[in-house]
This record gives structure tokens, C-alpha cells and sequence, in this order.
């Protein structure tokens, strides 16, 4: 594996000229992982138990921070996809019977046992993705229960959703997940599921098995009837199965448009309903007039929180001209005094990249950047020596037919394009097959209101940004999927409307 | 609908009727198709009606390039306006009550009072969804109660261009039942009607032209469904389609195409029932939600 590590001068100082003097240092301030007991192995969890795969494949999940085998996980084949389906058929009827209030208190108790575990689940979810505690302790653990509770409240109060007054539900919920928010996304689909009364076979991402595992954990101990919840683990094969078996209702994916395009090809002509939230290269717009300091904190957010492996990230940079070397002046100064290593350490801003093959793609991409031309910078760091790790990166000279400002990265890279006036800034921003999010920085409230409307994204982060909750639908336009999660309008994809 | 002359002698011959050419509706304007085909159309008896334009791949093309230049102009009206606009079209469709019924019976072989029915339904059907505009937002979105000191609110926007296969049956009341709601919430469009049937389709882009509604924001391609739905669906620069008027075969492999941009795609109800109330089902499957979020601070 190749690994490249720009501007590293080996030591922690700041680089020359872009950052403050170096006062002090940080000691290590490790959060302990002796709160998760982690088992070699994992089965999967089909209809209330763990079970083997059928033919007994596992494959192993390792931390991308140390490369350390964490475990074993079972590899479910087609069989075994089709054994979840057929519990989750056949626990269907009688928890979509169950009354609204019932499934509620499911759901509230699966959100408060969330509550309780949550140090133990953000530890886990730290070592098994490699994000930094930090987030997964106050963003995304936080988020989940929130989520828990929020359908809860839903599960009895359908007949007002503005769905007519007796919405049903779809029947079984194939849901396949991505590795960047394991745990969150499982909420995203799990919660709004439950709570219209589907019952779910998900598989989540192969290289973070263990937090859904561990969340079938959760089901038990919450006297969750079997196989209203069903956890598959395995690769894109095991997804394959899931989204093409014919006895499931509804398909719900999160993950790259690649894969979502092969999804919607293979539901085509049949009764099954789709919701897809795929990739995004949202543009984040900064005016001559914003306040510069929050810009550039909107920014960090925006590309470096959870490395950039976020759908929604703000990859492209769109400075007003006029402000561009102030603009950039003030990001590196601030990339300069982020904390990159051990995920594990509350200090940690940013953590490892997922694993090889995602490093291999951000390296393959960064390098198509520089050879078409445009600057490269990053702060002086020093990365760890085993893991996946990648550099926060700044691109500058940036054109619109550049890769790096037309595909998805996925990883902690900026490339910063620069306008004139709002109508360029427009056009760019909408100049891109995506339509997840944006932002938009600015004092002025008609400017933002105008630019709100003519972007062409599902989000629009004004003076802020990776803003989440679940009273708030999130999805895409265009190639960044169709449906949304979250709200009101998160139930409908779940009910027969 | 031509009078065959009788000779009569002595007298002068009886009035020949005019018939009508037919044309497509592209950008506000009438062409004939670029491929200068036609094709025959028929009464429910096989008599000879009319030829319709055969439209080819290049029309639909040309169709969607005038949708997608309308599409600024049209979603950017307010929805007040453009509610006012397709009361006009109800309006202008009131006065041609005759006509339609005429067109329908002839195109569908039901008796004229069935056809008057439908053509009534038609009409009241636009005055339903020309209301639709400006409530749609209030219904569909709204303000997120979010944990944190934001304003945050959800708002549905239109999607873009949709490609609309009418259905093959209802040449008048299913036709309007698929278009209006498309084109209320700021959607451009581009019609096939159907194949069998397109006359009352090509008569009303005369209404639509005399109505205020912007050229471009409805283009009409009579000509075979398979034929125009398969470049329609896999066109980059449509966002969107309906698959109403394509058979279960069809409507599969267009669904496919449609997955290489990530189509919004309806699929065919069976049976779908055009005297029934629509409720909002054919409004919601073309519109975005947008969620804007602010700060709520000094």
C-alpha cells in the first residue's frame, strides 16, 4: 500500500508561516476501550439468536487506526439472506398488528438502552471505524438515541403524519449501510421501519460490522420479538442478495451512486419501493461579507469532520475572490492546529481513514489533483506509522473540469474554486451531477435566502454546516438519490402511501 | 369529421369540411416532426380521423432541450401565478367543451354523453390541481422542531424536466390527470400521449398555447410510446418520468434506463381509476425537498 504524507517535517511544530507558535503540548488523553468486550468472533443475528453463516465463511474486521484484528464476523451467503428475509416475513404480521403505542415503547427502550451504553457503543464504533471518540462520543451516539426517540413518538401517532388515516406498512425492509456512520445510519433506517411497523433484514458495511452487532445486543436485551430485526454481515455480494430477493418489500440504501444506479436497475419492474441517499460534492459558498472566522470553522466542519468520509461533505470550497487569501490564510492557520492520530484520544480532531482501499482511492484521486495541475497543501503533521491515514488537504487552483472538483473523494481533501458574483457562485455550485448539500456563508439574510433557493441540494447549510437531527429530512437531487430521511417525510418511505 | 359531399343536382354541392393538420408542440411552437413522418389514426370503428405526427427520437430531444430552458421561468414563478395560469387553461377548455367532447368520442368510442362526462371531469381536474400551487409547500413541508437554536425549514421544489407517458386509454381525462399535476409545482414537461388516441392531446396544446402558460413548459409527441419513451428515459437532462402509459415490459426497461442518472420514476398502477380523487400521489413523487438551515443567535 502506498501512503503519501505531504509537508511532513517530522516534527509536531507548525509549519513556517502558517501557524501559530507551538506553546505547549498536548499529553495523550486516551478514553479506555476496557468499557467494550469485544468477542473473537460474531454470527449472524437471524431471528432473535446468533447463528454461523451456512457454509461458515467469516471474514475479519480490524481497526483502521492500528490495522489489530478486532474479530471474526460470519459471511452470510445468499441462503442465509434468505433465512433473515423469512423471519423477518414471518415476524411481520403480528408486529404490524401490534398496537402504535406498543412498538413505541420498543423503540424507546432500544433508545434508552442506546443512552446507557453510549460510551461503550462510541468506544467500539471508534475502534472498528476509526473516527476520532470525540465525534463519536458527542455527535454521533447522541444522534442515535435521538433518532430512537424520535420515531418512537411516531409509531402511535401515524394516522397524523399526512398520510391518510390509516397508513400501512410496506412488509419487510432490505437496508444495506455504509461504514462512515455505522451506527447512525442504522438508526436512520432502523427506527423509522420499526416504528410504521416493517420489520428489517439490514447488512451493514463490511469494514464496520461490529456496532450492528452489537445494536442486535441491544434488541434482545430491549425483549424485542424475533426476527423484527435482522443483521447480516458480509460484502457486496450479501447486499446483492438482500436488495434482489423477491420476497422483499421495500429496499433502502445509503452508500455510493455506483452501486445505488445498480440497485435501482435491479428493483426496476418490480413492486419493491426504493429510497437511495448516495454520494455528494457539495459546494460551500463563502461571501466577501461573512464572518470569516466562522467561515473557516463551517469549512473545517464541512471536509474534515470524520476525515471527509461524509456524503454531505463541503468538498468544494467556493471563496468570493475577493477574499480568497484572507479566506485561505485563515483555514491554514486553523488546519495547522488540528490533532490527527490515535482515534481513541479525546484530543483527536481527525482520526484514520477507513481502510486501504478507501486510502487507495483518496491517494489515486489527490495525485490525479496534482497532475492536472492544481496546488497541493496540507498542514505539517506527522501520521502514525501502521493504520490508514491521509493528511488534511487543501487544493487551490482548482478549475470546474478538474477530478478533484467533479468526483467524490470521500476522504479529507478541499479543493477551493473561486467566484465573483452569485450567479457564478450558483453555477458552479450547481454545475455537478450531485445534489446532496450546500452551503453558504454570508451576512446578509435576502442573499442567503436567494441563494437557498436556486441551489439545486437537498441541504442547505446557511452560516453553519454538517448540522443533523431528526426532525430534519435529509436526502438528495439528482445522482445524490431520491427520498429523504428523517421527519415526517422520513415515515413515508415506509408506508404504503 | 369531414362531410362527404352529396351531388345534388341543381343545387351547389354542400360545404366541404377543412381538415386539420395535426403538429406537434415544442417551445411554444407547432412543428411538423423533423423525421416528416405521420401516421394514421383511427376512430374505436377503424375509420380514418386523421394523421398524427410520428415523432422521432431528434423531437423528443428538441422536446426536452424547450423544457429545460422553460424550467427556469416556470419554476421561478410564484406559485400564485402560476395557479392563475392553469385556471386558464380551464377556462379556455370550458369554451372548447364541444370540440373535446367531439375529439373523445371519437377517440375513445363512447357515446357523447360519456364523453362530455369525461371532458367535464378533464376540466374540473385542472381547476382541482390549479389550487394545488400554492397549498402543495404548506402540505409537504414545513418548520423542524431541531434539537440545537436553528431555524430549519423543509420546502418541496420541483424536480425538474419529466417525461410523462400518458395513458393509452383515457385520451382526455387521464391525460389531463397526469399532466396537470406535473406542471403545477413547477415541473417542465414532455407529453407522449397515447399512441392509439393522440387527437385531444394535440388539441389541447392549442388551448395550452392561448393560456398563458409559458412555451416550453408542455411539449407534446404524439407518435409510438416505446419508441419516444426509451430515448425520454435515458436522457442525462431528464430528471424525471412517468411511466403511467407504458405497458409492465416497457415500464421495466425504461425503469432501467432511467437508473443511469438516477431518474425519479412512477411507476404504472394497474387499473389506475381517472374518475377517482387523485389526492396528492401524482404531486409528490416529482418534487425535491430542499431543508434550509440557519443559526438562530446574534
Amino acid at each position: 500500500m502506498t501512503r503519501e504524507t505531504p509537508q511532513v517535517t517530522g516534527g509536531t511544530g507548525a509549519a513556517a508561516g502558517t501557524g501559530p507558535a507551538k506553546a505547549f503540548a498536548y499529553a495523550p488523553a486516551p478514553e479506555s476501550r476496557a468499557i467494550v468486550d469485544i468477542a473473537p468472533s460474531y454470527g449472524l443475528f437471524v431471528d432473535g439468536e446468533f447463528r454461523d453463516a451456512s457454509d461458515g465463511k467469516v471474514f475479519k474486521t480490524v481497526s483502521p487506526a492500528s490495522e489489530e484484528v478486532l474479530s471474526e464476523v460470519a459471511q452470510a451467503s445468499a441462503e442465509d439472506v434468505d433465512t433473515a428475509v423469512r423471519a423477518a416475513r414471518a415476524a411481520h404480521a403480528e408486529w404490524a398488528a401490534l398496537p402504535g403505542a406498543e412498538r413505541a415503547k420498543y423503540l424507546f427502550r432500544i433508545a434508552r438502552i442506546v443512552q446507557e451504553r453510549a460510551r461503550e457503543l462510541a468506544v467500539l464504533e471508534t475502534l472498528d471505524n476509526g473516527k476520532p471518540i470525540r465525534e463519536t462520543r458527542d455527535a454521533d451516539l447522541p444522534l442515535i438515541a435521538a433518532h430512537f426517540f424520535y420515531y418512537a413518538g411516531w409509531a402511535d401517532k401515524l394516522p397524523h403524519a399526512g398520510f391518510g388515516p390509516d397508513p400501512r406498512p410496506l412488509g419487510v425492509a432490505a437496508q444495506v449501510i455504509p461504514w462512515n456512520f455505522p451506527l447512525l445510519m442504522l438508526a436512520w433506517k432502523i427506527a423509522p421501519a420499526l416504528a410504521t411497523g416493517n420489520t428489517v433484514v439490514l447488512k451493514p458495511a463490511e469494514t464496520t460490522p461490529l456496532s450492528a452487532l452489537f445494536f442486535a445486543d441491544i434488541c434482545r436485551q430491549a425483549g424485542l420479538p424475533r426476527g423484527v430485526v435482522n443483521i447480516v454481515t458480509g460484502a457486496g455480494p450479501t447486499g446483492a442478495a438482500l436488495v434482489a430477493h423477491p420476497d422483499v418489500d421495500k429496499v433502502a440504501f445509503t452508500g455510493s451512486t455506483a452501486v445505488g444506479k445498480e440497485i435501482a436497475r435491479t428493483v426496476a419492474g418490480t413492486r419493491k419501493r426504493l429510497t437511495l441517499e448516495l454520494g455528494g460534492k457539495g459546494a460551500n459558498i463563502v461571501f466577501d461579507d461573512a464572518p470569516i472566522d466562522q467561515a473557516v470553522e463551517g469549512i473545517v466542519n464541512g471536509i474534515y469532520f470524520n476525515g471527509g468520509q461524509v456524503c454531505c461533505a463541503g468538498s468544494r470550497l467556493l471563496v468570493q475572490e475577493s477574499v480568497q487569501d484572507e479566506l485561505l490564510d485563515a483555514l491554514k492557520r486553523r488546519l495547522a492546529t488540528l490533532r490527527i492520530g490515535d482515534p481513541l484520544d479525546k484530543n483527536t480532531d481527525v482520526g484514520a481513514i477507513n481502510s486501504a482501499e478507501q486510502l487507495a482511492r483518496i491517494t489515486e484521486l489527490t495525485r490525479a489533483g496534482e497532475a492536472e495541475g492544481a496546488e497541493r497543501w496540507s498542514p505539517a503533521c506527522e501520521l502514525p506509522s501502521t493504520g490508514y491515514w491521509f493528511a488534511p488537504t487543501v487544493f487551490t487552483n482548482v478549475t470546474q473540469a478538474h477530478r478533484i472538483a467533479r468526483e467524490e473523494i470521500f476522504g479529507p481533501v478541499l479543493s477551493v474554486l473561486t467566484f465573483r458574483t452569485p450567479d457564478e457562485a450558483v453555477a458552479k455550485a450547481n454545475n455537478t451531477p450531485y445534489g446532496l448539500s450546500a452551503g453558504v456563508w454570508t451576512e446578509k439574510g435576502s442573499r442567503i435566502l436567494k441563494m437557498a433557493q436556486q441551489l439545486r441540494a437537498g441541504v442547505i447549510w446557511s452560516n453553519t454546516f454538517n448540522k443533523f437531527d431528526p426532525t430534519s429530512p435529509f436526502g438528495g437531487y439528482q445522482e445524490s438519490g431520491f427520498g429523504r430521511e428523517g421527519g415526517r417525510h422520513g415515515l413515508e418511505a415506509y408506508l404504503d402511501v | 369529421m369531414s362531410d362527404t359531399p352529396k351531388a345534388t343536382a341543381g343545387r351547389a354541392a354542400p360545404r366541404l369540411g377543412v381538415l386539420k393538420t395535426y403538429k406537434l408542440y415544442i417551445g411554444g411552437k407547432f412543428p411538423r416532426s423533423e423525421s416528416g413522418r405521420v401516421y394514421e389514426v383511427t376512430d374505436s370503428k377503424g375509420n380514418w380521423l386523421a394523421h398524427a405526427p410520428l415523432s422521432s427520437r431528434k423531437d423528443a430531444r428538441d422536446a426536452v432541450a424547450a423544457a429545460r430552458k422553460a424550467f427556469g421561468g416556470w419554476s421561478g414563478a410564484t406559485a400564485y401565478n402560476r395557479g392563475q395560469i392553469l385556471y386558464r387553461v380551464a377556462e379556455m377548455l370550458e369554451g372548447r367543451r364541444d370540440q373535446f367532447t367531439a375529439e373523445v368520442v371519437a377517440a375513445e368510442g363512447v357515446a357523447r354523453g360519456k364523453a362530455a362526462a369525461r371532458v367535464d371531469a378533464a376540466i374540473d381536474r385542472w381547476v382541482w390541481y390549479a389550487g394545488w400551487s400554492d397549498k402543495i409547500a404548506q402540505v409537504a413541508g414545513g418548520a423542524n422542531p431541531v434539537a440545537g437554536p436553528y431555524f430549519n425549514l423543509s420546502s418541496p421544489e420541483p424536480t425538474g424536466v419529466v417525461a410523462v407517458l400518458a395513458p393509452q386509454e383515457s385520451s382526455f381525462l387521464g391525460l389531463v390527470s397526469v399532466l396537470a399535476p406535473v406542471i403545477v409545482t413547477g415541473n417542465t414537461a414532455v407529453l407522449v400521449p397515447s399512441e392509439e388516441r393522440p387527437l385531444p392531446a394535440l388539441s389541447l396544446s392549442e388551448v395550452l398555447a392561448t393560456s398563458d402558460l409559458p412555451g416550453g413548459v408542455v411539449n407534446v409527441l404524439s407518435g409510438r410510446t416505446s419508441e419516444l419513451g426509451t430515448p425520454l428515459a435515458a436522457h442525462q437532462d431528464v430528471n424525471a418520468i412517468d411511466l403511467t402509459g407504458a405497458g409492465p415490459e416497457l415500464a421495466r426497461d425504461l425503469e432501467i434506463a432511467a437508473a443511469d442518472n438516477l431518474k425519479r420514476v412512477l411507476r404504472p398502477a394497474p387499473s389506475e381509476d381517472w374518475a377517482a380523487d387523485p389526492g396528492t400521489g401524482r404531486l409528490l413523487p416529482f418534487l425535491e425537498t430542499k431543508t434550509v438551515w440557519h443559526p438562530v443567535g446574534t
